[in-house]
């Protein structure tokens, strides 16, 4: 398996090697106007995207992610009867 | 369950406070679901008593369940976990921090977790299901939640919690994997996931609750997100 650096400069090259080629008329494509600029602009696009979705996701992992109070509690309760059971067993604390 | 012995590893480092406690908590929870166990305590040369206390809980609980392979000093985690390994009986192996943050009662979780699935690696996590967090702020989750998406999109790794460390490995997966992994601190628990991810291991994930140190305090300052980015792109171009 190639590194993932590779997969992601394999997938970036061939890319950008489809849009220079539209971009500069490497290939005969008729665009109107319109299209073309979209054509032009369309990595732009995928990164306004990207950065969009990413900041959605991650707010939204953000705030659901759980706040374990009662984990907390527990841990609590349970150091106070591991340190009475230990005592009586003639561990001792410092 | 004939013949599965689990083998936790606890590397220590001024955990005076917290050992008895987690180890009340392991006997606990592994005598409660009867699984057979050893607890490898692997100090190393605690300044704080860490191993006078240790010596104490052999006498309590026995050496077949406290196994106590000190080191002279801080040599790090790899290493601690090699010295661990060659000293463990299981067939498989829990790796954990002794500092309270990761809760035994969710071992029976992964052993559980393990069979059903055969996985060679069961891996607690923090980002899914009922799993969380205690103790964190704004800031650390957000950076928490920022640096876990990034590394997902780039290594897509097949776990969902990289930098936790709280796991259960077959011992020869974790073998083989500890001797391939070279980053330090917690980079090094990426790259064992993502090494195990990269050799074709089979990682299974049990939500887990994770409580910010009770005692002594967790450190994020820039030093550690330096560090996370390092070895972020050093994954990244390697696996």
């Amino acid at each position: 398996m190639i590194p993932k650096l590779f997969q992601w400069l394999i997938g970036l090259s061939v890319f950008m090697s489809i849009w220079v080629a539209l971009v500069f008329d490497y290939v005969a494509v008729e665009f109107s106007k319109s299209n073309r600029q979209i054509v032009v602009l369309f990595p732009f696009y995928l990164l306004v995207v990207f950065a969009g979705y990413s900041l959605i996701v991650i707010g939204y992992r953000v705030a659901t992610f759980n706040d374990c109070q009662e984990a907390s509690e527990e841990l609590k309760k349970q150091i106070q009867e591991a340190k009475q059971e230990l005592t009586s067993r003639g561990f001792k604390f410092e | 369950m004939a013949g599965e012995k689990y083998s936790v590893l606890l590397p220590t480092y001024n955990e005076r406070e917290n050992l008895p406690i987690i180890v009340w908590l392991l006997v606990k929870y592994f005598t409660e679901s009867g699984y057979d166990y050893e607890i490898i305590v692997i100090d190393d040369g605690s300044p704080d008593g860490t191993l006078a206390v240790a010596k104490q809980l052999e006498n309590i609980y026995g050496k077949d369940r406290i196994v106590l392979r000190p080191r002279e000093k801080k040599l790090g985690l790899g290493t601690a976990y090699i010295h661990g390994i060659k000293h463990a009986k299981g067939n498989f192996v829990i790796i954990m921090d002794a500092d309270l943050s990761h809760h035994p009662k969710f071992i029976p979780e992964f052993i559980k977790k393990q069979k059903e699935g055969n996985y060679d690696v069961v891996s607690g996590t923090r980002y899914t299901g009922n799993g969380g967090v205690y103790g964190w702020d704004f800031k650390r989750k957000l950076i928490s939640r920022t640096a876990n998406y990034i590394t997902q999109i780039l290594l897509q790794p097949g776990a969902s919690d990289l930098t936790g460390s709280f796991r259960l490995y077959r011992k020869e997966v974790l073998d083989k994997l500890v001797n391939a992994c070279v980053s330090k601190g917690y980079v090094f628990q990426m790259e064992m996931v993502v090494r195990a991810r990269q050799f074709g291991y089979s990682i299974g994930e049990v939500p887990i609750s994770f409580v910010d140190r009770v005692y002594g305090e967790s450190k994020l300052g820039g030093s550690e997100i330096f560090m996370f980015l390092k070895g972020l792109l050093y994954l990244f171009a390697t696996t």
